[in-house]
């Protein structure tokens, strides 16, 4: 038993234990909850151990032993370079998206926390398995408890946006099983080392047509869950109808499991095809960077807003992976991880108006800075991460993915840089509406300032935003160094061969 | 040598007042804010004098390395700070005219609400203006350079109950953005080329490269740069957020909108010279945007009625000049003006606004007059900023400006006649302004009917026309003494190491460019005070330019109508209600009406209860398994 099983099957058993609480005790559910993933943030710290000093490639905490001997699905979980942090990401989050929705969730409060730590269980998972079966359950079972998340704790259209967002996701997820039942049938393992061998030994081997068709089958269940332009239309509604928690993690943690599988299954299992696509994908990424502020600047609506900002952010990170630079791959990592904190900083602000004036239109507000200055001003440094300032820390990703991109392909870059400029105009531009001007009677006399407990949940948030603004040697060596060797693993056969001569 | 100090004490001083400054006394935010400043002055004076930068030394840059900041593959970027001469002359400027600014603000904003938010604001800024000329690589640049656009952003909107403040904000911060699209992309060039963007590697890899004769990628990366430059520098065609700025309290306008970070373009281009130096084309390039810069900035400024806007337009103007020198190859020369203007338009801009603070907020200058007698340290300094930028010998301006028109003689000089007729133009407005201020007769309300407004939103709840406090005249008087004299601090010949002498030009050209500023004064002198009545006769004579004029050419008007609002309609109607909504969703929805028809018939599963769910999602699982089984067998 490694200290990643812990860290997995912490939030399992977390979320037996809040089954166990009595239902009339809402305050023990939520105490239960938190304590639990404080606990699971604590052990999970653990995990940065072997790359505090060095970079490490390869896994760490590795524990591969049988589940189900025919067919032979394996419980084979480790990490790397690429899933530390987005690990660490999903344990960081799950308490403060707890503590966001202490008072916020007033009924059937042990049913949402229950979901709410199974999220984690599910998350965790899909970062650290290497079985692809094992990958494909928790791929499922992390959409279930958001699916309840949205559905029973959500907004006026929940129902709407929740049946959406289940069917958006299982429609690319049943792609992705079939790919994975005929890559087990070719290569009679699920094992992701295994078929990763079996490729680049030349044993297992597709044509062309064959290997295409099982990259778009990754692809499509990846780029869904991004979302890739134009399969983003189901993450606005799901975030508009979402509790704060629910949108917390959706933006922050499980987008990132699209631009994950991008990493670890699309580029080194299927290079070729990832190459010969990469002009096409990268045209739809940076589509979105642009077609995604473009909207968002017109939202009158808060959430919706930061949705499509998300579309916009998301597609830097797919354009830095199709890229194939050393930067670009750094930077898109980086990003997952600075959106992660960024934008779910913004959700779970925008969350805290909410509660106050119960009104997510943006023409609610107007003055917010006069009776609650402590908000204002976090929201203003959240702001500024998000739209790119230099030492906090969506900075250092946008730059990497441009710099790479622009050794790429120069004429992108020129693109993609636009969505730069356009960040800044919706994002001041909510500002300005929301804080700046004066107050009315009535929102003053709404808009308390931040409690204790909210300032709890933001301020790892903050610190953590200039901190990988500032210091990015933390958190990059791990990335950069298992980077190279993936880029390395997802050099296209013909290349390699060129390159050998 | 410490040089991370010259930055981190302003910096420290943000902290300490941005993070409890709400809670402290006024002395005491002053003591933080201008201590700070001061310790930062007297370490780059440390500094300076001991790497003999007052007698003869650093010629060659001393450089100091911290830390990694971001390493990815064969790109590494240090935070690393550097001094050479250039970066000396800035350092002085920054700090020490800052310092003179944060000492007047203290009388400026004593009766202001969000005191420590200012003085916050304002060391912010300190901090990412040292940033940005210490820095020793194009990304340090750019961490300063955003920084004090922030710092300008939050400064401009520093009234954000008026809307006016808070748009003229966010118009500065994305005109900015702009600017800032195209100064990345150079980096990214740069980036690509060198595989670094240390100035040393870079600069000294580029210089053996031969001088670019076609478009070629230094030409494209010296074209990008000046992208940003026009944005920060407000140059011809991003230079319209800069007479908005003036929302913003008056000292701001002073430090970032006059003195320091609008030349923060002049530097990026000098740092980049050898960049520009391998191109032709791109110098040219900067030359012109420079000129015509100057010359239309001026044309506005004529007949602008707000004091601070006739001031806005001059420095826009100036700037000009300064590209004009940049763009003439005579890079010491337009650094050269950059100091002096940096002591005669932080004067203009503090006296203009001891006038606004004795008037209780008034800016309009059609409401002024007569001041002389009531204000008069501040209408002697004024004066003396005023001959200064006229470029009256031997006052400052005039060894900037004859510098940088010399040199633009040599290079062409058409460029040569224009800028001595926007420096006629620059005599006549600025003397204008203060004929207008403080000659002829009082035209503003009784006294005591006065209170604050105008659109400083400089309230004060004493009425009358008065003096301003020492605080507040001691700046003036030092800067009014930099004013006069500054101009025999040799700056080009302080910049030799870096970019070699300066040519002797033909003396007439010094003749005609003075008389032009007399000429222009002598004007204004007619208009304003011996014939009060020809200005208006004549703008009813030409109504039309006038008009043109007047309405600052429409550029705003056409901005919005071409850019701002197609984008913003488009993106409504076409990209949201359009693409998103009707195509795509439309799309998807439509398949969700199928799958509903068909889902009707398994509605007995919807019960709503959790617990029945929970038992579809096993029940479905199990039949996914079972069919799953059923694939492999049946291989």
């Amino acid at each position: 038993m490694t200290l990643l099983d812990t860290v997995l099957f912490l939030p399992l058993v977390g979320f037996f234990l809040l089954l166990l609480v009595p239902r009339n005790n809402p305050q023990a559910s939520r105490m239960t909850a938190l304590l639990v993933s404080v606990f699971v943030f604590a052990a999970s710290l653990g995990l940065i151990a072997p790359y505090w000093f060095a970079a490490p490639t390869g896994w760490q905490f590795e524990h591969n032993a049988p589940w189900i001997s025919y067919p032979p699905i394996r419980y084979h979980v480790a990490i790397d370079g690429l899933s530390l942090w987005l690990v660490l990401l999903s344990t960081l989050l799950t308490p403060i998206a707890v503590l966001v929705s202490w008072k916020h969730i007033d009924h059937r409060v042990k049913e949402f926390f229950a979901f709410l730590i199974l999220l984690e269980f599910g998350l965790i998972g899909v970062f650290v398995s290497l079985d692809l079966f094992l990958f494909y359950v928790f791929w499922e079972v992390s959409l279930v408890p958001m699916y309840f998340l949205v559905g029973v704790w959500g907004h006026e259209r929940r129902i709407y946006a929740a049946v959406k967002f289940f069917l958006y996701t299982m429609a690319g997820s049943v792609l992705m099983l079939a790919a994975i039942i005929y890559l087990y049938n070719k290569s009679g393992t699920f094992d992701y080392s295994a078929i990763l061998s079996q490729l680049q030994t030349g044993r297992l081997a597709f044509d062309a047509r064959t290997q295409l068709l099982l990259f778009l089958a990754f692809f499509g269940a990846f780029a869904i869950k991004v979302p890739l332009f134009p399969l983003h239309t189901w993450l606005p509604d799901a975030h508009v109808e979402a509790p704060t928690a629910g949108s917390l993690m959706l933006a922050s943690v499980m987008l990132k499991m699209g631009t994950y599988g991008l990493v670890r299954y699309c580029l080194p299992l299927f290079p070729e095809s990832a190459h010969d696509s990469a002009p096409w994908i990268a045209a739809l990424a940076i589509i979105g960077i642009i077609y995604g502020a473009l909207v968002a600047l017109v939202q009158p609506n808060m959430k919706k807003l930061v949705a499509y900002s998300s579309v916009s952010h998301l597609g830097f990170v797919v354009l830095g992976i199709f890229s194939f630079t050393q930067q670009g791959l750094d930077g898109a990592v980086y990003q997952m991880l600075n959106h992660g904190i960024s934008t779910g900083a913004l959700f779970m602000l925008v969350g805290y108006m909410y509660e106050r004036r119960h009104s997510l239109e943006i023409a609610a507000y107007g003055g917010v800075a006069t009776p609650a200055p402590n908000l204002a001003v976090v929201f203003l440094i959240t702001t500024l991460a998000s739209i790119g300032l230099p030492m906090l820390n969506n900075f250092v990703g946008e730059y990497l993915v441009l710099q790479g991109t622009a050794q790429a392909n120069f004429t992108w870059v020129v693109f993609a840089a636009l969505g730069v400029i356009l960040s800044a105009c919706y994002m001041l531009w909510l500002y300005q509406r929301a804080f700046y001007g004066k107050a009315s009677e009535s929102l003053s006399h709404h808009m308390s300032d931040l409690t204790p407990r909210e300032w709890a949940a933001i301020i790892p948030l903050l610190v953590l935003m200039v901190w990988m603004g500032t210091f990015t040697q933390t958190f990059l060596p791990p990335i950069s160094s298992q980077n190279a060797q993936i880029l390395q693993q997802s050099q296209p056969a013909a290349r390699v061969a060129l390159n050998a001569r | 040598m410490q040089l991370w100090l010259i930055p981190l004490l302003p910096l420290a001083g943000f902290a300490v007042n941005g993070l409890f400054g709400r809670r402290f006394s006024k002395a005491v935010v002053n003591t933080i804010a201008v201590g700070s400043v001061l310790l930062s002055f007297l370490w780059v004076l440390k500094t300076l004098s001991a790497l003999g930068a007052f007698n003869g030394g650093l010629e060659e840059a001393y450089r100091e390395h911290y830390y990694t900041w971001i390493q990815s593959g064969a790109l590494s970027i240090n935070v690393d700070f550097a001094i050479d001469r250039l970066t000396a002359v800035w350092l002085m400027i920054v700090t020490g005219v800052g310092l003179l600014i944060h000492i007047y603000a203290v009388g400026y904003m004593a009766h202001e609400g969000g005191y420590y938010r200012f003085f916050a604001y304002l060391n912010l800024f300190m901090f990412f203006m040292l940033v940005l000329v210490l820095g020793a690589n194009f990304l340090l640049l750019f961490v300063g350079w955003e920084g004090v656009g922030l710092c300008s952003y939050l400064l401009i909107g520093f009234y954000f109950l008026e809307k006016f403040a808070t748009d003229a904000g966010n118009k500065a911060f994305i005109v900015n953005r702009i600017g800032d699209f195209g100064f990345a992309l150079a980096i990214f060039l740069i980036g690509v080329h060198f595989k670094s963007l240390d100035f040393s590697t870079v600069f000294s890899a580029i210089k053996p490269m031969p001088v670019e004769a076609e478009v070629g990628w230094i030409t494209a990366a010296g074209l990008l740069l000046l992208v940003g430059a026009t944005g920060k520098s407000a140059q011809i065609p991003l230079y319209v957020w800069l007479p908005d700025a003036m929302a913003g309290p008056t000292p701001v306008s002073a430090l970032i909108h006059a003195a320091t970070m609008v030349t923060a373009g002049v530097y990026m281009v000098a740092r980049s010279s050898q960049i520009y130096l391998h191109s032709a084309f791109s110098l040219d390039v900067v030359a012109i945007i420079g000129i015509a810069t100057a010359f239309i900035a001026a044309t506005i400024g004529l007949c602008q009625n707000d004091i601070k806007k006739v001031f806005a337009y001059s420095t826009v103007s100036q700037l000009g000049y300064m590209f004009v020198g940049l763009g003439t190859g005579a890079f010491s020369a337009g650094v050269f003006h950059v100091m002096t203007h940096a002591f005669f338009k932080a004067l203009l801009f503090l006296g203009a606004g001891s006038v606004i603070h004795a008037l209780s907020g008034e800016q309009d200058l059609r409401k002024m007059g007569g001041l002389a007698k009531k204000i008069p340290i501040t209408c002697i300094t004024l004066f003396c900023a005023g001959v200064a930028i006229a470029g009256v010998p031997p006052f400052s301006g005039f060894h900037s400006k004859d510098a940088i028109l010399e040199a633009a003689y040599e290079h062409a000089p058409w460029i040569y006649w224009v800028g001595v007729i926007t420096a006629g133009m620059t005599a006549f407005y600025v003397f204008r302004a203060l004929f207008l201020c403080f000659f002829g007769e009082y035209r503003g309300p009784a006294e005591e009917h006065m209170h604050g407004h105008g659109h400083d939103d400089h309230g004060h709840a004493h009425g009358g026309v008065h003096e301003s406090p020492a605080v507040m005249w001691v700046p003036l008087a030092i800067l009014a003494v930099l004013s006069l004299g500054g101009g025999y601090i040799n700056i080009p010949r302080f910049l030799e190491p870096l970019y070699g002498a300066e040519h002797d030009a033909p003396a007439w050209l010094m003749y005609v460019s003075v008389v032009a500023g007399l000429l222009g004064i002598a004007v204004a002198y007619l208009f304003y005070v011996v014939s009060p009545s020809l200005p208006e006769a004549l703008a009813k004579a030409f109504s039309g330019p006038y008009r043109w004029i007047y309405n600052k050419y429409y550029v705003d008007e056409f901005y919005d109508s071409t850019v701002v609002r197609p984008v913003v309609d488009g993106s409504r109607e076409v990209l949201w209600r359009g693409a998103d909504v009707d195509v795509i969703d439309g799309a998807v929805n439509g398949v969700g009406t199928f799958a509903r028809a068909t889902g009707a018939l398994l509605r007995r599963a919807q019960s709503g209860y959790i617990r029945s769910y929970a038992a579809w999602v096993l029940a479905g699982s199990i039949l996914v398994v079972v069919l799953m089984g059923f694939v492999w067998v049946g291989r």
